[in-house]
Order: C-alpha cells, then structure tokens, then sequence
C-alpha cells in the first residue's frame, strides 16, 4: 500500500547528509528523494542510485549524427549533382571524403550533444512553465532534504532521523 | 625500493644484443658496390612482381618531376639528362643504389626517433606536471624520471648518427649531398640551395648538439634534485627551485622540439615544407610517450613496486592516451586534408609519395591511431582495466611507430622499403636499451616522491566515477 505521508528531515551540512543517508540505508529504510542546493559528490553511490546511461545514448546519437552527415554528402555531392567544382573528385565519395570530414566531425557532435540534452530535460522531465517541485524553499539555498515515506513507523523514523543530527524532522502529507 | 630482477636485466641485454647482431648483418648485407646494386634490380624486376614497376612510378611521379624541376633552371644540365636517354638507366640504379644504401640506416634512424623522442616527450610531460601543480601524478614521477633515464643512451646515439651524417658516411640527409649547393655541380639544387642560411651542415650540427644539450642537461639537473626533494625540509626551497627550472625547460622545450623536428625529420625532404609539422611530430610522440608511462605503470604496480598508485590513476593516463590520440588524429588531418584540398604541386609531392609507395602503412596507422583508441578506449570502465589499456596501448605504439616510419623513409629509401631483419633488429635494440636504462634508474631511487607537497592528495587521489579493485572504497569523498 502506496502510503499518504512522508517524513522531511533537513541537514544543513553535505557531510552530515551523507553519513545520515548511509544510517538510514543501514536501516533499510527507503528513501524516497534528497533535495540538494549543489551537487554532494557520493551522494548517488550512497543512496544506491544506479549509474546513468545518458553517455551511452549520447555514443547512439552521435553514431546517428554521422550516419546522417554520409548520407547527406554522398547523395548531394555524388548521387544527385556530381558537378566539377575546383577539379575535386567527384567519382565516388570516398575520392572526396576529406573535404566532407569537417561536416561529418559537426554534425556528429551537433547531434550527440542536442539529442543527449533532450533526452536529458525528457528523463528529468524538465521544461519551461513546469512547476517547480521542491519541497521546501531552503533546499535551494543552503538546507538539505531527506525524504522518507512513513509506514506506521513514525516514532522509529524520527529517534532515527534526529540521531542523524536533523535541524528540523516534518511529517507532511504527500503532494 | 624496487629491486631491478636478474631475468629483465638478462632479457634487456639480450634484446641489445640480438638487435645488434641484426643491425651489423643489415649493414654488412647492404649492396657496397652500384654493381651489387644493378644486380639486385635486374632480380627484382626479373622476378616480375609489383615492386619493380611500382618503383618505376614513383620515380617518374615524384622524385623525377622534382629533379626536373630543379634542372629546369640551369638550361644545359636540364637538356643532358632529355638528350641522353641511356643516362637514364644508369641514373636510377644509382639512385636506388643510393636508397639501398640508405635502407640499415634509416632503419637504426627511425627506432632511434622513435625511442629518443618517447623519451623526451616523457620528460616533457613531467615538467608540465610540475608546472602545472598537479595533484593526480606526483606518485608516478619516480616512473616518468626512470624512464627519460633513456634519454642519454639515445641523446648518444643521436650524436653518432649526427657525426657519421656530417662526415658523409651515410647519405640520410639528400642536401648534404656533393655539390648541391655549387652551382657548378650537375648536383646544383637552387631550392635548397636559397635555404642554405638555415640547411648547412655546420648550423645543422650545432644545433642538434644544442637541442639534446638542453635536454639532457634539464634531465639531470631535476633528476638530481627530485631526490634532494625527498630530504631537504627547506619548506619547499627545492620544490620551488624544480619548479622555476620546469617553467623554463617547457619554454625552451617548445622551441627546441619545433626545430628539432624540421632540422632531423622534415630535412629529409627538403624541398617540402609543412607549418604544423612540429606540432605534429610532438603529438605523436606525446601519446605514445603518455602510453609508455601507463604500461611501465602497470608492469610496477603488478610488482608491487607503486604503493601509492590506483585504478584512478592508470584512468587519468588512459584518458591522456585518449585525448592525445585524438588531437594527434587532428593534426595529421588538418595536415593532409589543407594539402589535398589545395592541391599545390611542390606540397603534395610529399603525400602522392606516400600514397603510392605506403598506402597500407599510411592509412593503417589511422585506423590503430585513432580508430582504436577511439573506440576501445571511450568507455569509462575500461580506462583502468590494466589489460585493456595495454590492448589499446600496444595499437598507439605501433600505430605512432608507424607513423615516424612513413616520416622517414619515403624521403631515405623510397620504394625500396620493406620491414625486415633491419627494422626488428633496430626496434628490439633500441627496446633493450629502454628497458635497461628505464629499471635501473628506478631501482635507484624512493618509488615514492617524499618531499612533494602534493603527494598527500595524490595517494587519495580518486576519480569520482570510478571503483577501485582490491583497496576499499572507504577512503574518498
């Protein structure tokens, strides 16, 4: 059963979080999220965030933005219109790959690195007018979150939480 | 300390040997006569295989256009060689006798720039490491200074080769030939004779001289006083010292490196000039510079003989080899392409040369220069795979000793290239010497540098992404 609350406990230092994140997980309590100003190396290893594998779509596109740039070369400059221009080799594509190589180096790059970031605002569901979700307007500032959903366990969670060096523990509905 | 084993010293002085041996047989094999030479073309074409007529194009493409060229301007010597079409024959048997002649030379020539070069770049990269106050290498510069510890075999070497050079024993060079800058001389070459202000033998001497003076000399002085650095508690007098003479060396280094490589690599053709050769030639002998320390890395860290070094360790010079083999991979490009693309006669003789006679050497170095690295080595979790960076590494060295090769010999042997007894010999001698010089000075020394401010964080050094085998993972944030 999807619980309806969830417990906010605030830090105000990275280093407390972290050795607070690896006692809750010690406890085998699971963490719903953490809310960070800044990025707190570790933080992902510690609460046992799989790696990304944003690189790896990034290798696909780029692969994508190169397949494409041969594409477009060979049939503008070789299939569809070989004209004679400054006595380059026109034959075939291969006689005048070099002076495509800059295009295919862009376009592989224009391509990996777009597409990644789509796929990235995509994956974090990031975009303009979208309402902002953070919890607590501090944790953009200098506080630090832990989210915990509560199951009856209140009590438990809170001695444990507070043990962790929390400022300030909230129960709050779940939004 | 690390103790320098009876078996690699009895391998590397068996490498010496063996490469010597086959260095002396190829010298003793090579045609002494024009007559030997004749008969060696008469078998060779003879036997009807491509190599004799190939070579007949690229005499008439390259090298032939270019003599012509030059003859053009002095009227009567330009009309001998129409008018006596029997001269012709003759004209190319001594030429190819010349290219055979040249062939254990140039041989001997490119394993020792390749070695000599490695080894300065190394050197190089350890005062920019210095320079640069970086915190991730100080627990590998005891590797780095073992290995330019090779710098003074080959400086010497070098310095046998630059006398026999300017004593015409060989013939490596085409514009210390007879008479190339007499006008008188059926040999008259006015192009190279309006850049004798800087081709002439005595200025080419002395500034070799000078180059591996400047070198040597830094290798000595930081060698010295990385040591004292361990002991001297002078609240980083030394260190600082080391430091000033660092900044300096890479300045001198810059100049010394450009000149170095038009004066011993591009003076091989000397009617071509190129703008980013030195660049060039300092890209590939950085990367594989950069892939020597990771594989001497790795053979000590498996002795046991690197306490301080980790996986993140051996990825930062994974992703050095990465990154270089790249940039390396752009200027030859940029090269090439800025050529074929304008396509001036007098530029592209160089690479018609090559694309006629090397063409699988020529192209295949860019597949394991770039193409292999690239690909074997963009994934973050195989940087510190020590098996998988000597995979890749052994493609860069061969690939960049390749490279040097096609530098070289075009311009000394020609078509009469091939890889044989005296190129093996050459390598496995000069990979002797490397082996010798590079474990004995490491034997010599603390494996780890004590007295660098910044060794402390290089021992914890840790690259975020990454998990160490074997070490917990306790100790980093």
């Amino acid at each position: 059963m999807e619980s309806s609350k969830v417990i906010h406990a605030f830090y105000n230092d990275d280093e407390v979080l972290m050795d607070a994140v690896k006692a809750v997980k010690a406890e085998h309590h699971h963490i719903e999220e953490v809310f960070c100003p800044f990025p707190v190396h570790g933080l992902d290893k510690a609460m046992g965030l799989a790696p990304t594998r944003l690189a790896i779509t990034a290798f696909f596109y780029g692969i994508t933005g190169l397949s494409f740039a041969i594409w477009m070369t060979n049939y503008m400059m070789i299939q569809d219109w070989p004209q004679d221009i400054g006595g380059k080799p026109s034959f075939s594509w291969f006689e005048n790959m070099p002076a495509f190589v800059p295009i295919m180096f862009e376009l592989t790059v224009f391509f990996a690195a777009h597409l990644m970031v789509i796929t990235f605002y995509m994956r974090s569901r990031i975009w303009p007018f979208k309402e902002a979700e953070n919890p607590d307007p501090r944790t953009t500032d200098d506080h630090f979150l832990m989210e915990i959903p509560v199951h009856d366990n209140v009590e438990e969670l809170t001695s444990l939480l507070s043990k962790t060096g929390a400022v300030e523990i909230n129960v709050v509905d779940k939004h | 300390m690390y103790q320098f084993s009876g078996k690699l010293k009895t391998l590397s002085l068996a490498l010496i040997l063996l490469g010597a041996i086959g260095i002396a047989f190829s010298f003793w094999s090579a045609p002494k006569t024009l007559e030997a030479a004749k008969e060696i073309i008469a078998q060779q074409s003879s036997h009807g295989d491509g190599h004799g007529t190939s070579h007949e194009e690229v005499k008439t493409d390259a090298h032939h256009d270019v003599k012509e060229d030059n003859h053009a301007s002095t009227k009567e010597s330009h009309s001998k060689v129409e008018s006596h079409g029997e001269n012709h024959d003759d004209d190319h048997a001594e030429h190819v006798f010349h290219q055979m002649q040249n062939k254990p030379w140039a041989a001997v020539y490119v394993a020792l720039f390749f070695f000599l070069g490695i080894t300065l770049l190394v050197l190089a990269f350890y005062a920019s490491q210095r320079v640069a106050q970086s915190g991730w290498s100080v627990v590998l510069f005891r590797v780095m200074e073992a290995i330019t510890a090779n710098l003074v075999p080959t400086s010497i070497i070098m310095i046998i080769i630059v006398v026999t050079a300017v004593m015409h024993v060989n013939h490596l060079f085409p514009w210390m030939g007879d008479g190339i800058f007499d006008p008188t001389s059926p040999n008259y070459d006015p192009i190279i004779d309006g850049k004798s202000w800087w081709m002439n033998v005595p200025g080419w001497a002395i500034r070799s001289v000078v180059y591996l003076a400047i070198w040597n000399a830094y290798r000595w002085f930081i060698r010295k006083n990385s040591i004292k650095e361990d002991t001297a508690e002078d609240g980083g007098k030394t260190y600082k010292l080391n430091y000033n003479i660092s900044v300096g060396f890479i300045f001198l280094f810059m100049i010394s490196e450009s000149m170095m490589s038009w004066d011993w690599i591009m003076g091989l053709d000397p009617h071509w000039f190129s703008t980013l050769f030195g660049w060039y030639v300092l890209a590939s002998l950085l990367v594989s510079a950069l892939t020597v320390i990771a594989f001497v890395t790795i053979y000590l860290r498996s002795k046991d003989a690197l306490p301080g070094v980790n996986d993140s360790h051996i990825h930062d010079l994974t992703k050095f080899m990465f990154g270089f083999s790249v940039f390396w991979t752009y200027l030859w490009f940029a090269q090439f392409m800025l050529i074929w693309y304008a396509d001036i006669p007098e530029e592209t003789t160089y690479f018609v040369a090559r694309f006629n006679e090397y063409k699988l050497p020529f192209l295949g170095m860019v597949v394991m220069n770039f193409a292999f690295p690239i690909l074997l080595l963009l994934n973050s979790d195989f940087k510190s795979l020590p098996w998988f960076v000597v995979i890749g590494g052994i493609a860069i060295l061969g690939g960049h000793y390749i490279d040097i090769f096609v530098m070289i010999m075009p311009a000394t042997v020609g078509a009469q290239w091939s890889f044989g007894i005296a190129e093996i010999s050459s390598l496995l001698f000069f990979l002797g010497i490397f082996i010798y010089a590079t474990f004995s000075a490491f034997a010599k020394a603390n494996p780890i540098p004590k007295g660098n401010p910044f060794l402390e964080e290089s021992e914890h050094f840790h690259y975020y992404n990454i998990e160490h085998r074997g070490e917990g993972s306790g100790d980093h944030h």
